[in-house]
């Protein structure tokens, strides 16, 4: 086989973990490379899939149409209630827009869309050129706002302006905007925000069930099954509870200087952490011995009867090795431990978006011999899927065929799934697709397995 | 119909944007990597729209404009882009598309490419680079798609003796379709030229090992003789002529163009297949006589099921139009023609292959978006929609049962192996209508009827 190199001004973002020599820590934190073929997107992307499961505003993407068509229906964020956010709306920029500026257009859809719709707020997103032509986007918001009455909120993601992560911070300025702006009244001293789920398969109603058990009251869901009322009264939580740190640690900390309200850092994925949340947010109120109780309750009678249901998986994944791909680094740490439950090893991991602080913690608990990557790339991936020989990758929409093509099993782990993944039922589904993926038989025909080409 | 409320925003789009259509056309040559010239986020969504059609790698390298690029100009990106994706995926060619971003800000690409071919002459190999323009502010996916096929000619094809070869440009196609008309063009016997060619790119094989770019498409070697060939057939009636690639061979090299619409039914492949003949001198092979004996006589064991059923059809123009003339041989009446796009030219192209339209109450609607049909079709009241997977969503809204052709199909298996064209991509699509009307019958029928 051709040998695969990484491409030069990429060396110090892929690393093999070998405890025996002294190793740099791997660089992050930077913008693609060029010609490199990035899986990430863009500012736009990052600042969508934050905003995208407000289901009571409108999303109107100010730009030509792509950037609207390719996010339409786009993920598995569902709503008990209102789905507004499920429709695509564009300004659709033609060249004489470009030309003389896309304002009035702008204007006009704002007045005609909350007309028609009757949604409790509209963010506005700004693509790359609305940045180049000057719309003056703020002015448009603050008149729309004024004459329709209800929160019309700019979110400044110009594709270029930086990665997915500013796009991230932009849309929970936009987000900012709108907390502190309802009433607190009737909210419990035991309560928490949930920041960083996003109600895929609906995922949030599982873990907000979990903690209205304990006796939490749960005051927002940032941005799952998200209402804007409950977002205007978030800062009325005594917590924040915040899963998917890339996107909503700037949310957690700017509330926590204005608002005085503390953040922990949880995940949802594996029986691990799935526990840990619990517990981590019962600690939080001492006051309250009865939460904990309840939490060990849970976390028992869960476990009861997940620990049993797991076990012909594990007996059949035991030694299988696994890759992990995805877009946030704390996932991967999740990840690791919910396949070391179920015997698989990781030889492989990496993030679109990791810290150096998330890659340091993710050195530290992989195995001698994995590789780290950050922002990597498909030649890389298949580098080395093939290299360490792994019977799996997690990953998205984009790795998905790489996994195919390659004849390994794929765990969808992404924002298009249908199927739960996170708490204690989530870790069953978890286990279940992988095990459905990795032990088909159709691999019998790959050409790894000395199937022909 | 008027919208109740008054319609600026495009809702629910039904169109995508310039460069996606070109990032596919240029996965049509072989060895060749796309490129868009643009942030980031143009590839990545591209990528992603594709394989959830395709499911296949498609690798599209993006030049990522950063602040500085979008203020001092995206030449520094693009040179260094270039030189990256030469290094790991070692191409022939590398098609560069721009989008609304680098086209805004008036990146001169030609010049830039010249540049870097001059900087880097004596570095790696150096590959084609094709340059399209594909500003996502003009247009819609088709105008990239024809956009990338004419500067890929422009850019190859040069002057040779003639010689015994036909052009074939098929437009956005399946890959099913694409290796049916090669399967044609090999029982001509006729030496082909057909660009692009993704019908092995974007629906192939297993890999031992990760193809940087998969193997398949139409070589650049292939694409140089195109100036040479005999003629030029190109499917599609509503190719703008400055992106008609047969159309800028016959103007610089003289080669004829033929244009068909989109092969659809019976008398739409019939046209094909005569063109062919008088273009090579031979009979068609034997297996066409029969695809069409089978599929005449389809058409009569299946036409009381389809006689005066009202569709909406929607889609790319072209595809649109061609389906309208197979839809009215076999007696439907597609109520409504609409598409995204806008060329200005569908309804006089549908009033050609449908003389009576008017009376029949065919109504053709260019750019419109799903809001817009479904307005239409509350109206109409159709049997049933024709077209992609995006317009589920008004299908599922108002009942209304959805035939799913064309791209992208997202919410079915199977969209990259479907066939639209010939007499066999004919009769895939009527035994498909048949069967949703005969699935409609019995669902709706109390009795459970089991012979239908």
């Amino acid at each position: 086989m051709e040998q695969i190199g990484i491409l030069e001004g990429r060396e110090r973002q892929v690393l093999e973990k070998n405890s025996g020599v002294a190793q740099a820590d791997i660089a992050c934190d930077t913008s693609s490379l060029s010609g490199s073929v990035s899986q990430r997107a863009c500012v736009f992307c990052g600042s969508r899939v934050v905003l995208y499961p407000v289901a009571d505003a409108i999303h109107l993407v100010h730009g030509p149409i792509g950037c609207a068509a390719y996010t339409w229906d786009i993920r598995g964020a569902v709503s008990s209630g209102p789905e507004l956010h499920r429709l695509s709306f564009s300004t659709d920029l033609q060249e004489m827009d470009v030309i003389y500026g896309g304002e009035k257009k702008l204007y006009k859809s704002l007045i005609e869309l909350i007309e028609q719709y009757k949604p409790k707020a509209a963010f506005i997103y700004s693509t790359c050129i609305v940045g180049l032509i000057g719309d003056d986007i703020e002015a448009i918001c603050k008149k729309v706002a004024r004459e329709t009455g209800i929160p019309v909120l700019p979110v400044h993601s110009e594709g270029f302006k930086g990665t997915k992560k500013d796009g991230y911070k932009a849309a929970c300025h936009a987000l900012m905007k709108l907390i502190g702006t309802g009433s607190t009244e009737d909210i419990s001293k035991y309560s928490i925000n949930i920041l960083g789920e996003f109600n895929l398969a609906g995922e949030a109603w599982i873990i907000r069930q979990y903690y209205e058990k304990m006796g939490i009251e749960v005051v927002a869901t940032l941005t799952g099954d998200g209402r804007i009322d409950a977002v205007r009264r978030a800062h009325g939580a005594t917590l924040n509870v915040v899963q998917c740190s890339g996107s909503m640690t700037w949310l957690a900390k700017e509330m926590e200087e204005k608002y005085g309200i503390p953040y922990i850092r949880v995940s949802y994925f594996g029986i691990e952490d799935m526990s840990k949340s619990l517990y981590d947010v019962a600690v939080k109120f001492p006051d309250r011995p009865d939460i904990m109780e309840a939490a060990k309750q849970i976390v028992s009678e869960e476990v009861k009867t997940l620990y049993p249901s797991l076990q012909k998986f594990k007996k059949a994944l035991t030694g299988k090795k696994a890759a992990i791909y995805v877009g946030g680094a704390f996932k991967t740490f999740s990840l690791i431990k919910a396949l070391r439950s179920i015997g698989m090893s990781v030889v492989l991991a990496g993030s679109q978006t990791g810290n150096q602080e998330d890659y340091a913690r993710l050195k530290e608990m992989c195995d001698e011999g994995t590789v780290i990557v950050d922002d990597s790339n498909p030649v890389e991936l298949s580098k080395f899927i093939l290299e360490k020989g792994a019977d799996l990758l997690i990953g998205g929409v984009k790795e998905r065929p790489i996994a195919f093509k390659l004849g390994i099993g794929f765990c969808d782990h992404n924002h298009e799934r249908k199927i739960p993944l996170a708490g204690f039922v989530g870790m069953y589904n978890f286990a279940l697709e992988v095990y459905q993926s990795v032990m088909s038989p159709v691999w019998q025909f790959a050409p790894r397995k000395g199937g022909s080409l | 119909m008027k919208h109740e409320h008054a319609k600026t925003a495009t809702q629910n789009a039904c169109k995508l944007c310039n460069p996606l259509g070109a990032c596919l056309a240029f996965r049509g040559i072989e060895n060749c990597v796309p490129f868009l010239h643009g942030s980031q986020g143009c590839a990545t969504y591209i990528r992603r729209y594709l394989i959830s059609h395709y499911k296949e790698p498609i690798d599209i390298a993006s030049s990522n404009f950063h602040e500085e690029s979008a203020v001092f100009g995206g030449s520094h990106n693009l040179k260094i882009g270039l030189k990256n994706v030469s290094d790991q995926y070692k191409p022939d060619v590398i098609g560069v598309a721009t989008t609304c971003l680098s086209e805004t800000i008036g990146d001169d690409v030609p010049m830039i490419l010249r540049e870097y071919k001059k900087e880097f002459k004596n570095g790696s190999p150096m590959p084609i680079l094709i340059h399209a323009s594909t500003p996502s502010y003009q247009g819609s996916h088709i105008d990239g798609f024809h956009a990338a096929v004419h500067a890929s000619v422009k850019a190859l094809a040069e002057k040779m003796p003639w010689q015994r070869l036909i052009n074939l440009f098929p437009n956005m196609v399946s890959p099913a379709d694409l290796r049916y008309l090669k399967e044609i063009l090999e029982d001509f016997g006729v030496p082909y030229m057909m660009l692009p060619d993704y019908s092995q790119t974007m629906d192939g094989g297993p890999w031992g090992e990760y193809h940087r770019i998969p193997p398949g498409g139409t070589p650049a070697s292939a694409i140089a003789t195109a100036a040479s060939a005999m003629a030029s057939i190109e499917f599609g009636s509503t190719i703008e002529a400055s992106k008609s690639a047969a159309g800028y061979l016959d103007v610089m090299f003289g080669v004829p163009a033929y244009h068909l619409p989109l092969p659809i039914g019976i008398n739409g492949s019939d046209k094909f297949f005569s063109l062919l003949e008088t273009l090579t001198g031979e009979k068609r092979d034997e297996k066409y006589e029969d695809e069409r004996r089978r599929l005449v006589d389809a058409y009569a064991d299946g036409h009381k099921y389809v006689f005066d059923k009202r569709v909406i059809i929607y889609g790319e123009e072209d595809l649109v139009i061609g389906m309208t003339a197979f839809l009215r041989e076999i007696g439907m009446v597609p109520v409504l023609c609409a598409s995204g796009g806008k060329s200005g030219l569908m309804k006089k192209r549908i009033a050609e292959l449908v003389p009576d339209m008017d009376e029949l109450g065919i109504k053709v609607r260019e750019g419109v978006d799903f809001v817009d049909i479904e307005d239409e079709a509350k109206i109409l009241q159709p049997d049933f929609l024709i077209g992609n997977s995006k317009g589920y969503t008004m299908s599922r809204k108002n009942n209304i049962p959805l035939l799913r052709l064309g791209f992208p199909i997202h919410d079915r298996f199977g969209g990259q192996r479907m066939h639209h064209l010939g007499y066999r991509g004919t009769q895939e699509l009527f035994d498909r209508i048949v069967n949703t009307v005969i699935e409609q019958r019995q669902n709706a029928s109390s009795i459970g009827y089991t012979y239908m």
